[in-house]
This record gives C-alpha cells, structure tokens and sequence, in this order.
C-alpha cells in the first residue's frame, strides 16, 4: 500500500478544510449572500418609506410569501435533480378548485377538501414523474403539458365561475387564523406563513437527512452514475415529483383560504415567480445544488420588492421591469462569485 | 540553445490541497519531454497552467524568453501553445473542417455568410500536412477515438503551434494507432515544435521522448534523459524503491464453485453469442481490442443495456436481469471505464458516492440517513483503500484519478458484491496506485469474490488473470488457460476477424 502522503496534507490544513468547508463552504455562503441582499432591501425601503416597516405592512409581507414560498419549495426539489416543474402555478388553481368541489359542491367535512387538494397534487406529481422518468420527456416539456392538463382540468371542474368556500366554516383559518396569536397575542403571525415555515423546515430536513434527499441532490449530479449504482432512479425520481405535486397541493389550500374561494383561472405565471424565487435563492438549474433556505430567502426577497415598489408608489408596469432586472442580477452576481471560488 | 518554455518556482494552490509547489520546468525546441509522476503530483495542473486554463499562484513563465502570462486558453493558443486534453474537447455534431476552425471560420460573401468550401480546403492542407487521410467534410461524432485525437492534433497545429501538450494522449489507442500518432509526433519534431507528453506508460516514453521531468505530490523531483534506467525513474515518482509488489497468483487451477454462466448472450452488434463461466476466488481476463464488445458484454450482464437474449446464471440459478438495480441485488458490481461518467457524482462528496449503492443499510425508519454511521463506514474505506483527501466531505471533483478510482471500489466493497466487474481498473492510474489496485483485485480474488478484469493492457491481462477469454468484434475467439496465454497467442485472437464473422 501507498502511504498516505502526510506531506501533503498536514493536521492543520485537515482542520482549517472541514471548517472552512462547513461554514464558508459555497452553500454556505451562497445563503450568506442571498440573506445580505435581502436585509439591503429592506433596510432601502425602510429608510424611502416610513410605511414599510410597520407591522402590519410585514405581516402582509409575510403573508403573501407563503403561497409563492410553499410552491417554491416544490420547485427546489425538481429543480435539484436538474429537472424543472412548470404546472405548479396551474396545478396551485386545479388543488384548490378539487377542495371546492369537495367541500361547496359535495358539502364533505374541511379534512376531505385538505386530502382532496394534497391528492390531487400528488396525482399530478405522479403523471409528471412518469412521464420524465418512465416515457424519457424532457421535464420541460412533460410539465409545460401538465400545465395545460391542470389549467383545463380547473376550468372544465368549476367553470368559469370561482366556487366559494362560504359554507365550510374555519376553511379561511386555515391560512387567515393565527395559531401563534392564539398563543403569544403579540404577536399573531398568520397560520399561512406558519406552515410555511413548518413545511421549509421539514423540507430542509428532507434534503439533508433522509435517503430521498441524498438520491434527489445525486439526480441531479450524475443519473447515470446513480443508476448503474443499482439505485431505482425512476422511482426515486417519481417520487420526487409527487412530493412536489404534494406539496402544491398545500399551496392551493393556501391560496383558496387567503381568498375563501377557488380562482380557475388563476395560477398561470406561479410557476415562473417560483422558479425565480428558487433561482435567486442560489439553487442552480443545472442541478445537484441547492437549499430550501436559500428559496425561502429568494421568496421573501421577490415579495419584498413588490411590496416596497408598491409603497413608493412606483407604477406596477414598471414593478414588473424591475423584478425582471433584479432576477438577471441575482444570478448574475452569483455567476460571479462562483467563478471565483 | 535557449528554451522554448522556461517554467520557474510556479506554485499553485486548490481548496484544500496544494497542487504545486515551486516547480520549475524547460522545454526546448524540437524535444518531446515526458511528464511523469504518480497521480495528484500535478502534472495535469502544471500543464493547465501552461496552457493559460489555470492562473498560477506564483512563479513566472518565459516563452521564448520573455515573461508572459497567459489569461485564458486562447490566449495561449495564439502565442502558439496548444493542448490536447486527455478527454477530448470535439464538437461531435460538426464536421472535422468544422471543428478545426471554430471561432476561426473565414469569412465568405459580405462578411455574413461562411464559406465552407475555403474551411475544408484549409483544413484538407492541414491534414495532408499532417499525412492523415481523413475527409475534412466527416462528421466528428463518426470517427474512431484515434481519428479524433488527429483532429484534435490538427486543430492545435492550425494556430502554428510551437508548443503541444498532450495528456494521455494514447489512453484509447491500439497499437496500430498509437504508431501512427508517433509518426506525427515525430514529424512535428522534425518541425521544430516543443512537446511536453505526459504518460503512464514508461514503454511509450522510452520510443518517443528525449528526456523526463519527474513530479512528485506538486514537488519538481528532477529532469534526466529518457536514457536513465526505468527502475530510477519510478524510484523518483514514487519516493522509494518499487518492489513489484504483488505476487503472482499461484498456478492452481482455480477450483471455486461457478459464481456466473453466462450462455448465447445477445445484445447489439458487440455481443453475439457470448458465453462464459466465472468461478469464485478467480480472476477471469477480458482481452481483446478496442471496440471488440467487452465493456458491452459487461453493461448487459449488469442490466445496463438491455439484452436481446441469452441466459444468465448466478450461483447455479437462472435469473433476469433487467437494470442494474437487479444486478446490484445479486451482488454484481460494475466499475465502468469512464470513473467520471458512469462511475461517480463529481461534484458531490466522497461519503455520498461510497454509499451510494448501500444507502439502505444506513437508514433509520426506511427514511433517515444514519450520518454516524455512514461517516463510520467511509472513514473505514478511505483508511483501508488510502484515498488521499483532507476529509471524507471533500468533493470527488478535487480528487486525483487514482484516488477517484479508489473512491468508485470503496463504493462496491461496501456493497459486498461477490462478483465483480472491473473495466480497465487502472485506465489513467499511476505506476504506484497501479500496483495497489492489483493488490487488492488479488486479495479480492483470495477472498472468494468473481472477478472479471477487462483490460487493453497485455502485461496486466497476463500478470492478473488465472484465466484469459478474448473477444473480437463481439465474438468471444478463445480461452486461455495462464499457462498457455502469451501476449503472441492473445493478439492473433483478438485479431480474428474472419473466425469471429464465421462464428
């Protein structure tokens, strides 16, 4: 046997690597980065407005992140295996529509509307999987048609009439109610962005510590090389997808709560605001990297822009140039400070 | 005569490792200069830094005298220096003309418009410069390796090259090949061009290069002429004196039970009619050219390509294999040829890769990794195999070729596969970590594991295997036993192309 060259790789560089490449390690940073950004922002529209910092003009920040923050957290999981899901803006409308016809159509209990929605979307999810990993479709592709599927499905179900979800008693709670203002009244943070916060937790968790999470960052690294390691990659990777589809399911609950109704014809153009959401937060699109962290980041920092663009009154015409522009920068700049590395 | 190349005291440092320290280096005019060292002693580096990929850290770099600094590889192409990557960089989609020329196109009516009739004339001269048939208007995607490497050649000289990098440069070649890239080489030479050659294999250097310089874990060791005894060379690549470490394995028939019969195996044109037998506690050699269909019989008993037909036996029971997820279950493991691709996740860390096929053992609930012991396991593996790495989180990416290997056997090892399939194992791996991975193949072996080693190396296929089966065009032409096996008797049946078409 060779012997370890020691030369090379003393004692002290050991240390100095594992530590660097735990806390400063690119990921690391990467949040680092994203969260930097987004305390900038706040504190430019803190100082240009005294209305942004008040409180409830943050919890209506907060608020409005989580149908985008939740979807976006879906996106993250394709994303990372190098795949990309455009149905969740369509699948969002068709979950919520499913829980009106559960809940308004057929008068059943609110935990049927909560199942139908998060069934539904694992449906979906399951649909898109197999199309990508079973039929070989390109992801954009096999997704760019569910979009449709999902679109249509909601507007053949409801028509073009929203259905109100007037006669379900609590079904507004479930994203308006306040648990933690139930608990701590100064504080009532809307039960939205508590799941928000439960599911970014729970998802990071995911990632990071169970056999799905390791699989979907190998996905994204090397399928081949992963299948030839007598993994099950497709159903692994249909998996993912169901999860995802899963997870938008909660987001159309969200959504049909925050409104007390389902739109059909909403939901076009989540997606997009998801992918930018994800992108911002450092994940790359070319798979094998990323964090929910960074995408709960990247969520907040396009919501607070709308918001703050909003507050100083700027046309919203042109609050749509602008989060273009900064979408291009963020990843511009993150293009950036990787080639340094 | 003043060099051509002066490197001095470069430095050069990566995340966690020191690549170079202080090495200094000359080419002259007209010389092939060998490049050898153990892997991860930076020749690779070194050479990247010349040909302006890498900034250095420190040092300076003369050119023909005068201090330059390249800033990318274009830059260095323009002065004249050019590289041949190991791994080729074509566009496999554009024609040979095409690919010589990018970014290079002449311009044809109005400015707008190419004009490829002057591209293929252009490079029609080049390659008759070069005494090379091949037509300028071919789609790249369609040669041979060895006819890609002359493009890759050509395209270098297209820039008047006074320098040329190659990096393993025959890792793909056959023999007939490997001549005919010599012949070029020579001619080049003759032409007063500048080649710096890195290779593992001291034969090649010792037809073809003037002197070594001899690297080691980023140090210069020394430059002495190709005429120095091969046992000093080796001695100063590894630091110590090599004892050819691994013994013969003892002539005994092996005698194990049948581990794998393979009957009538069909699967594409490189697979007709293939069968075999692999005993437990053998090492079975797959001979054979480049292309003569053993990787393919490989793929398709991992379940890796689909078979047409034929029967598979495991331990005396017939079973279907239909992805390699199936063949993983019967303890087969496949360590392909290209690591990179089919073997590793690059850009994730060693500890995922090695678990990569037994991640299920390390789960909590069916669902929760086991990070303790998960970090147990591969800190086990990278004592036992010596993969050189500051830690177990280091990405496979920064790891050299040899340690990537190791990283790729660790992965089966904790799989415990009892039958192995490994393709050309030391494919671009140094004379040291060379005679570690037989070592272990041997210990394997000894251990009761089926082992089947495809190999385009003669001297390892003879020295390894206790039997030897040779394939050409997808046919299998003979079995050898050790004792009647000679490079001779392999060659005229890897050559068999009228037997193999008649069987």
């Amino acid at each position: 046997m060779v012997e370890p060259n020691t030369a090379a790789i003393d004692a002290e560089d050991r240390v100095a690597t594992t530590f660097r490449a735990r806390f400063f390690g690119s990921i690391a940073r990467q949040k680092l980065f994203a969260f930097a950004s987004l305390i900038v922002l706040m504190v430019f529209f803190g100082f240009a407005s005294p209305a942004f910092m008040q409180v409830e003009n943050l919890l209506g920040i907060l608020q409005s992140t989580a149908v985008n923050g939740v979807l976006a957290i879906a996106s993250t999981f394709v994303i990372i295996t190098a795949g990309i899901d455009l149905s969740v803006g369509t699948l969002m409308t068709f979950c919520a529509v499913m829980a009106g016809v559960f809940l308004t159509y057929w008068q059943l209990p609110l935990w049927t509307g909560v199942l139908a929605a998060i069934a539904t979307g694992a449906m979906s999810g399951l649909l898109s999987g197999t199309f990508v990993a079973k039929l070989k479709l390109p992801p954009f592709i096999a997704t760019l048609g569910m979009m449709l599927v999902n679109k249509g499905l909601a507007l053949v179900v409801a028509g073009d009439k929203p259905i109100y979800f007037s006669d379900t008693e609590n079904f507004s709670t479930i994203s308006q109610g306040s648990l933690i203002g139930y608990v701590l009244p100064s504080l009532p943070v809307p039960n939205s962005v508590l799941i928000l916060f439960v599911l970014a937790v729970a998802a990071s968790a995911v990632l990071s510590r169970t056999a799905l999470g390791r699989y979907t960052f190998a996905l994204g690294s090397n399928e081949e090389a992963v299948r030839l390691s007598g993994v099950n990659v497709d159903r692994w990777k249909i998996t993912i997808y169901v999860l995802a589809g899963a997870i938008c399911g909660v987001a159309g609950l969200l959504i049909a709560s925050r409104l007390n109704s389902a739109q059909p014809a909403l939901g076009q153009g989540y997606e997009l605001e998801a992918i930018a959401a994800v992108v911002i937060g450092g994940t790359s699109l070319s798979g094998g990297t990323g964090t929910v962290l960074g995408t709960i980041i990247g969520a907040f920092i396009m919501s607070v822009l709308t918001n703050g663009l909003r507050i100083l009154s700027v046309p919203q015409e042109w609050q749509i140039v602008v989060t273009g522009v900064i979408i291009i920068l963020a990843v511009y700049i993150d293009i950036l400070r990787r080639r340094k590395l | 005569m003043s060099p051509l190349v002066s490197v001095q005291n470069v430095s050069k440092n990566f995340p966690g490792v020191r690549a170079l320290r202080r090495v200094s280096f000359e080419l002259l005019a007209g010389e092939v200069h060998a490049l050898v060292g153990e892997n991860g002693a930076g020749k690779s580096t070194l050479m990247k830094i010349l040909a302006g990929i890498y900034p250095r850290d420190g040092g300076e770099i003369l050119y023909n005298g005068e201090p330059v600094n390249f800033v990318s590889p274009r830059d260095a192409q323009m002065m004249g220096i050019g590289i041949i990557h190991q791994e080729l960089q074509l566009m496999n989609h554009l024609t040979v003309a095409q690919n010589i020329f990018i970014g290079r196109e002449p311009p044809g009516r109005w400015g707008l418009f190419l004009d490829e009739d002057k591209l293929n004339r252009q490079a029609q001269e080049i390659l008759a410069h070069m005494h090379l048939k091949v037509d300028p208007r071919a789609i790249v995607g369609g040669l041979t390796v060895a006819k890609q490497q002359m493009v890759e050649i050509a395209k270098a000289l297209s820039f008047n090259s006074r320098v040329l990098i190659m990096d393993e440069p025959t890792a793909a070649l056959n023999n007939a090949e490997i001549a005919e890239l010599f012949n070029i080489i020579r001619e080049l030479k003759a032409r007063g061009v500048g080649i710096i050659y890195i290779s593992h294999k001291m034969d090649e250097l010792k037809q073809i290069s003037d002197r070594v310089t001899v690297l080691r874990d980023g140090h210069y060791v020394a430059t002495v002429p190709i005429a120095t005894p091969l046992d000093t060379i080796i001695s100063m690549m590894v630091g110590r004196t090599l004892m050819d470490g691994v013994q013969q394995p003892l002539l005994l028939a092996s005698r194990g039970e049948v581990a794998l019969e393979v009957r009538n195996l069909n699967c594409g044109p490189l697979v007709r009619n293939v069968g075999f037998t692999l005993r437990r506690g053998e090492i079975l050699g797959f001979a054979g050219l480049m292309g003569a269909g053993r990787t393919e019989v490989a793929r398709a008993i991992f379940g890796a390509d689909r078979i047409e037909s034929g029967e598979i036996i495991v331990r005396g029971v017939a079973v279907s294999i239909k992805s390699p997820a199936d063949a993983v279950a019967l303890g087969i493991g496949y360590l392909s040829e290209d690591r990179k691709r089919f073997g590793l996740l690059v850009g994730m860390d060693i500890a995922s890769n090695v678990v990569m096929a037994t991640l299920a053992r390390h789960l909590k609930f069916k669902f929760v990794l086991r990070q303790q012991t998960i970090r147990a396991t591969v800190e086990s593996f990278i004592r036992l195999l010596s993969i050189r790495t500051p830690s177990a989180a280091q990405e496979v990416r920064l790891l050299s070729g040899g340690n990537q290997q190791k990283v790729v056997i660790a992965k089966w090892l904790a799989r415990d596969c009892d039958i192995l399939f490994f393709d050309e194992p030391t494919r671009g791996i140094d004379v040291g970590a060379k005679a570690e991975i037989y070592k272990l193949l041997r210990s394997l072996a000894d251990e009761g594991k089926a082992i089947v080693m495809i190999s385009s190396e003669l001297p390892e296929i003879l020295r390894m295997s206790d039997r030897i089966v040779v394939m050409c065009e997808g046919r299998i032409t003979g079995e050898l036993d050790r004792k009647g096996a000679t490079q001779e008797r392999i060659m005229q049946l890897a050559t068999q192309r009228e037997k193999a078409m008649a069987a």
